[in-house]
């Protein structure tokens, strides 16, 4: 049980709109990304789902119930937070009882919660420390565990990971999917790491200044982005962008002209004369001269050993390309670069 | 000892004096001085008799000239180092003094009298603890009963202060409101208001109440503070919002919010607020002697007050009894003193 929806939701602060007409239906049991830069919103629309802001106008419904004028507590969720927000006074034991002493839950209950989540994150070996104590991976363990014991409709993440270094990161990443997957409980999580979104999401709401972009799943929004900023912010590393105008327009062909001067065929694009911006993504140029090949000057070579980042300057524009393998390339070299293989995404 | 004696030892220039190590020391004995001499000469004081206190030049110790008994007196006689005319000196008991002519005998020989001229004697002083100042007050005055009255005083005035500058600094740092900075500006200008201001609509306010003459009207207008709910509200402005939200989160109620995660929290800063609250209630002098106007109900300091009659002040008793009135005070501040300091740092007050 964790059907949460957002119907026309709206916040303010004073005269300023943070959210603007928000519309989402997040299902039981799915776990759902809010991603975007800093100051999207996201946040704020978690905390409105938490309940620790109230929407400005609009609903919020939890299994069917608005749930508007229901404060925090008795909503049934549990949140984690972004500093984890440990009782700082209080031991891991504590800080796990607390929620569930609050709701006058029998000791012994209490008790077999704790041990059950402890086991589950093993945290066992220091429930009587205090979280001053504890490592950051520890801490975020007990922040995780506080809102599992409570046993909550929905778990609300607001950045849990930003506070850990990247290794643990990276394998606290793999420990919430597979949680999530044990606990089937309906997570939100929140965070401006794409990486974090693509790899852990059911679905990615993708928002821009507190409205949503896109809203699919982590491939859908790979391979089918919706708009410019959305093709930008999924992929890593983020999708070149090169301006053009289209200037023959054919049917099933047409051929765009870049800026800098260099020609492109493609497949087909809109009205001739129209100006349009084409993405790429890295992965998927090609390096080798063929007949359609661009031609540009290297600026940066990163070899990562397994592939190679290449820096480049097409005609005045800045492009990405990532090679697979090992190249012997220095910069101010020419290389060429084919389009032919890639999807291209073209916005207006 | 020698890592005290290198830290002593330990000067700017090197090996030489700087003249800012000159400045150190002179500025750290002359503050020494200034901050610790009233209270040495407090203390000791206190253990002078009457006669003693009246002495000019003042000693800082307690002497007395000794006296000795002398067959054929009825009375001890104080004893004096005198000059005699053949140039030796001796150990005399004065008899009476004519004029400026000492009349004085030799006590192991008490037959003959020796006149010496008053400027070529000098009294053969000891040091002597006049205890009494202590003891006599304990018997003949009410201590207890005031010393009872100031430890209620105070400690019910700092706990309630505590409770109430707490809840209020709660609200304004945690909660937001129309109004909140406006609130928070006016407790301060509050600070500006000194009490003998407000003394007369307290007094009526007191009397109005029914609280004149009992210890609640002594303690309830005082515990209100601009200064506590300051040092709590910045302090608790450094406590993560997020906490509370947690909190929140977890089903506490407001006040469960406040009494389990604010208040063990702020404990620094309640540290200093209660250590200021004691010195500020123990020492208070004027509201309660306005308040109180019978003597059963009186305060340490209050009731010091009476030893200052109209025609003599009983100075040794004063002392005396100032002394022991400082010693909570004091024993606060060395239990307590590094909560000031940290908690003070992280108030931001100096």
């Amino acid at each position: 049980m964790g059907h949460i929806k957002l119907t026309n939701v709206k916040k303010s602060f004073g005269a300023v709109d943070v959210i603007h007409d928000v519309n989402l239906e997040i299902e039981d049991g799915e776990f759902v990304v809010f991603v975007g830069p800093s100051g999207c919103g996201k946040s704020t629309l978690l905390r409105m789902i938490a309940g620790l802001d109230r929407p400005t106008s609009g609903d919020l419904a939890i299994d069917g119930k608005v749930v508007n004028t229901v404060p925090a507590a008795d909503r049934g969720l549990a949140m984690v937070f972004q500093s984890y927000a440990l009782y700082p006074h209080m031991s891991v034991r504590q800080n796990l009882a607390f929620g569930l002493e609050n709701t006058r839950m029998p000791k012994d209950e209490i008790a077999a919660r704790i041990a059950e989540a402890a086991r589950m994150l093993e945290i066992e070996a220091y429930l009587d420390r205090r979280p001053g104590q504890l490592s950051g991976g520890q801490r975020q363990r007990v922040a995780i565990g506080r809102a599992i014991v409570r046993r909550p409709v929905a778990f609300l993440l607001d950045e849990p990971l930003s506070n850990l270094d990247a290794e643990l990161r990276g394998s606290t990443r793999a420990e919430l999917a597979a949680l999530h997957a044990r606990l089937a409980a309906t997570m939100i999580y929140v965070t401006h790491d794409q990486v974090e979104a693509m790899t852990l999401a059911d679905r990615i709401v993708v928002l821009r200044a507190g409205r949503i972009e896109q809203v699919g799943t982590p491939l859908d929004l790979y391979n089918r982005p919706a708009n410019r900023f959305v093709a930008g912010f999924i992929g890593s590393p983020h999708m070149n962008f090169l301006e053009g105008t289209v200037e023959a327009a054919g049917p099933g062909r047409s051929v765009v002209a870049l800026a800098g001067g260099q020609k492109l065929e493609l497949p087909s694009t809109g009205m001739a004369g129209a100006r349009v911006t084409l993405g790429v993504r890295p992965h998927h140029i090609t390096l080798g001269r063929s007949e359609s090949s661009l031609s540009a000057k290297l600026t940066l070579v990163e070899a990562l050993g397994a592939e190679t980042v290449l820096h480049a300057d097409l005609s005045g524009q800045k492009i990405l390309v990532v090679a697979p393998g090992q190249h012997d390339l220095a910069p101010g070299e020419s290389i060429d670069l084919s389009l032919a293989a890639a999807p291209i995404h073209l916005f207006d | 000892m020698s890592g005290i004696v290198r830290f002593l030892t330990r000067r700017r220039g090197g090996k030489g004096w700087h003249w800012t190590d000159i400045v150190t020391w002179a500025w750290l004995i002359g503050g020494l001085l200034v901050m610790f001499g009233p209270a040495v000469w407090l203390v000791g004081s206190s253990f002078k008799s009457p006669a003693a206190l009246a002495e000019f030049p003042p000693t800082i110790l307690p002497y007395v000239t000794q006296k000795v008994t002398v067959e054929g007196y009825d009375k001890p006689l104080d004893l004096y180092e005198a000059t005699l005319e053949d140039g030796s000196t001796a150990v005399l008991a004065e008899v009476r003094r004519i004029g400026v002519v000492s009349q004085m005998v030799d006590p192991k020989d008490p037959g003959e009298i020796v006149k010496v001229n008053i400027a070529k004697r000098t009294p053969v002083r000891e040091m002597s603890f006049a205890t009494d100042n202590y003891t006599e007050p304990f018997t003949h005055f009410d201590f207890v009963r005031y010393l009872w009255n100031s430890v209620f005083v105070t400690v019910t005035a700092t706990l309630i202060t505590l409770v109430v500058n707490s809840m209020a600094a709660f609200a304004l740092s945690k909660y937001e409101f129309r109004g909140r900075t406006m609130a928070m500006l006016l407790i301060l200008a509050t600070l500006m208001v000194p009490l003998s201001v407000i003394m007369v609509p307290l007094y009526s306010i007191v009397s109005a109440l029914g609280l004149f003459n009992n210890l609640w009207g002594v303690i309830l207008p005082t515990v209100a503070t601009p200064t506590g709910v300051f040092i709590l509200r910045q302090y608790m402005l450094t406590i993560p919002d997020e906490l509370v939200d947690a909190a929140r989160m977890d089903k506490a109620s407001e006040w469960q919010i406040y009494w389990r995660i604010i208040l063990p929290l702020t404990a620094p800063a309640l540290a200093v607020l209660a250590i200021f609250s004691v010195v500020w209630r123990w020492n208070d002098f004027l509201w309660p002697l306005i308040v109180l106007s019978r003597k059963e109900l009186y305060t340490l300091q209050v009731g010091l007050s009476i030893y200052s009659g109209e025609l003599n002040v009983q100075w040794h008793f004063i002392l005396a009894m100032t002394v022991v009135t400082m010693i909570p005070v004091v024993l606060v501040f060395i239990f307590l003193q590094r909560f000031i300091t940290t908690g003070i740092a992280g108030t931001g007050l100096k």
